[in-house]
């Protein structure tokens, strides 16, 4: 899913990557409020964890598989701004070392899979549980929404940009069919495993989920009856 | 998982003593980043272009062969560009423009510039990066992104990645092999019942992982910046030799211009 290099003229490069570079040095500056003086330990946790969980690849259909993005799901887990941070280092250390989408292209890819989608998911979730129920399952309901789209609408920046920069003279219509046609069901896979891994995590930690601060409250401390220490009188 | 018991990210690099391996990592990464800029640049429509990119194809395995990278491990590398090999080969079918007969079938002329040209810089650049990853250890090439001047704090949040990429992907491990050994086996959708929950007990044991790490840190003095050992010095011949790569791939690109 990662844009290689050629693929993009230099103009489109250059602008994708000038819009990556100003959204990470602003990112840079808001994590801070996000996570303040462990910024660079939790980001770069969170990092090695996308990088870990987009090295598990679950089945999709007849003998496919597909592995999660991470950018809306990591958005909600740790905030938009740790997880454009975490996606940049992800992306950045993939086209280094695996040679995974293009130096030249690396603007395009944080652009896309960084900051698109995970505008796109934070986006989606903080409107819907605005105005849903403020219990779990809406914010479950509203990540698995969140994760489904920012999966097609990141495949359409793409035709969109392939559109302005590409090298090819293609029937845009064409193209943008097929590829949101693809990604919709890559977006129902991404929307499955966001959903089971938050799950997860507000089950045993819902403190460490950031978009579920609206569901805390302050733990209530009831007196069970019988359990008084000895020599406590009523 | 592709990770062996070296960790995931060590996994490309190559121990060896080689001219590319001794050379500095910032300009390692120099030398590729303009390697693959003049690659890119290559008009596809161009008649000459083939020779160009047969030019910087073999630059590159030259490159490789001085590196004692093997051709296994380069073609290894390029199995991350099979989403987009399906993309060029589709492209001389939708393309528009003036169409020939290959084979048979009808396809755009402009198509199979394109597609080819896609392809050839894409298997270029993809070369030049693998030769890069399998010299250069990733530790080293932090410090070459730091000495590029890479944002401080995108400089610690890479360190603290690629320290724990391999612990965190450790956990991962362990966690497939206790699940396998009990018999699971994903083969089909309801797999992700049990993979979901497994990915948010990685996660939750990584943040708690890293407020640990945090904690200790403090304790031991951490302000927010890591101490730097002292810089090694860069040989001046060092930056000349790496950037002989893009310099000899501009050259080739260069009488494409003037004779083409």
């Amino acid at each position: 899913m990662h844009v290689p290099d050629g693929f993009l003229d230099a103009p489109t490069s250059v602008a994708t990557g000038v819009a990556a570079a100003g959204a990470v040095a602003v990112a840079l500056r808001q994590a801070r409020q996000e996570l303040d003086d462990r910024t660079a330990p939790m980001a770069g946790l969170t990092a090695a964890f996308v990088f870990a969980v987009q090295m598990v690849n679950f089945p999709v259909a007849a003998g496919t598989s597909g592995h999660l993005i991470g950018g809306a799901l990591t958005a909600v887990l740790v905030g938009p701004w740790t997880a454009v941070l975490s996606m940049t280092v992800v992306l950045l250390v993939q086209a280094v070392l695996f040679a995974d989408g293009g130096l030249t292209a690396l603007g395009t890819n944080v652009t896309l899979l960084g900051l698109v989608a995970v505008v796109i998911g934070y986006g989606v979730v903080r409107a819907l549980t605005a105005v849903l129920p403020r219990t779990r399952t809406s914010l479950l309901a509203a990540s698995g929404i969140g994760a489904f789209l920012s999966v097609p609408v990141a495949a359409l920046a793409f035709v969109g940009l392939f559109g302005l920069g590409g090298v090819a003279d293609v029937p845009l219509g064409a193209v943008a069919g097929a590829m949101t046609g693809v990604h919709l069901l890559i977006g129902l896979g991404e929307a499955a495993i966001t959903v089971a891994v938050l799950g997860a995590v507000l089950a045993v930690r819902p403190d460490l989920v950031h978009a579920a601060g609206h569901l805390r409250r302050e733990a209530a401390l009831a007196r069970r009856p019988g359990l008084e220490p000895a020599g406590v009188t009523r | 998982m592709a990770a062996g018991p070296a960790g995931a990210l060590s996994a490309r690099y190559i121990a060896g003593s080689s001219p590319v391996h001794r050379l500095a990592p910032q300009a390692k990464l120099v030398a590729v980043l303009a390697f693959a800029l003049v690659v890119v640049a290559t008009p596809v429509h161009a008649p000459w272009a083939p020779a160009v990119y047969t030019a910087d194809l073999l630059l590159v395995l030259g490159v490789a062969a001085v590196a004692g990278v093997a051709p296994g491990r380069l073609a290894r590398g390029l199995v991350v560009e099979i989403p987009f090999v399906a993309f060029a080969v589709l492209l001389p079918f939708v393309a528009r423009g003036p169409r020939v007969e290959v084979l048979g079938l009808s396809l755009s002329e402009n198509g199979l510039a394109t597609g080819g040209g896609i392809l050839a810089k894409a298997t270029i650049a993809v070369l030049a990066a693998t030769v890069l990853a399998a010299t250069t250890e990733p530790r080293e090439l932090l410090h070459g992104l730091e000495r590029l001047r890479l944002p401080q704090l995108l400089v610690q949040i890479l360190m603290f990645m690629i320290r724990y990429a391999d612990v965190v992907g450790g956990e991962l491990q362990r966690m497939r092999v206790a699940r396998e050994s009990r018999g699971f086996r994903g083969r089909h959708l309801g797999a992700l019942r049990v993979l979901g929950p497994a990915a948010g007990a990685l996660f939750v044991r990584s943040y708690e992982r890293g407020e640990r790490v945090h904690l200790a840190m403090l304790s031991r003095g951490y302000d927010g910046r890591l101490p730097q050992g002292p810089r090694r010095a860069v040989p001046a011949t060092q930056w000349p030799t790496a950037l002989s790569l893009p310099a000899s791939a501009a050259a080739v690109l260069g009488a494409g211009f003037l004779l083409g």
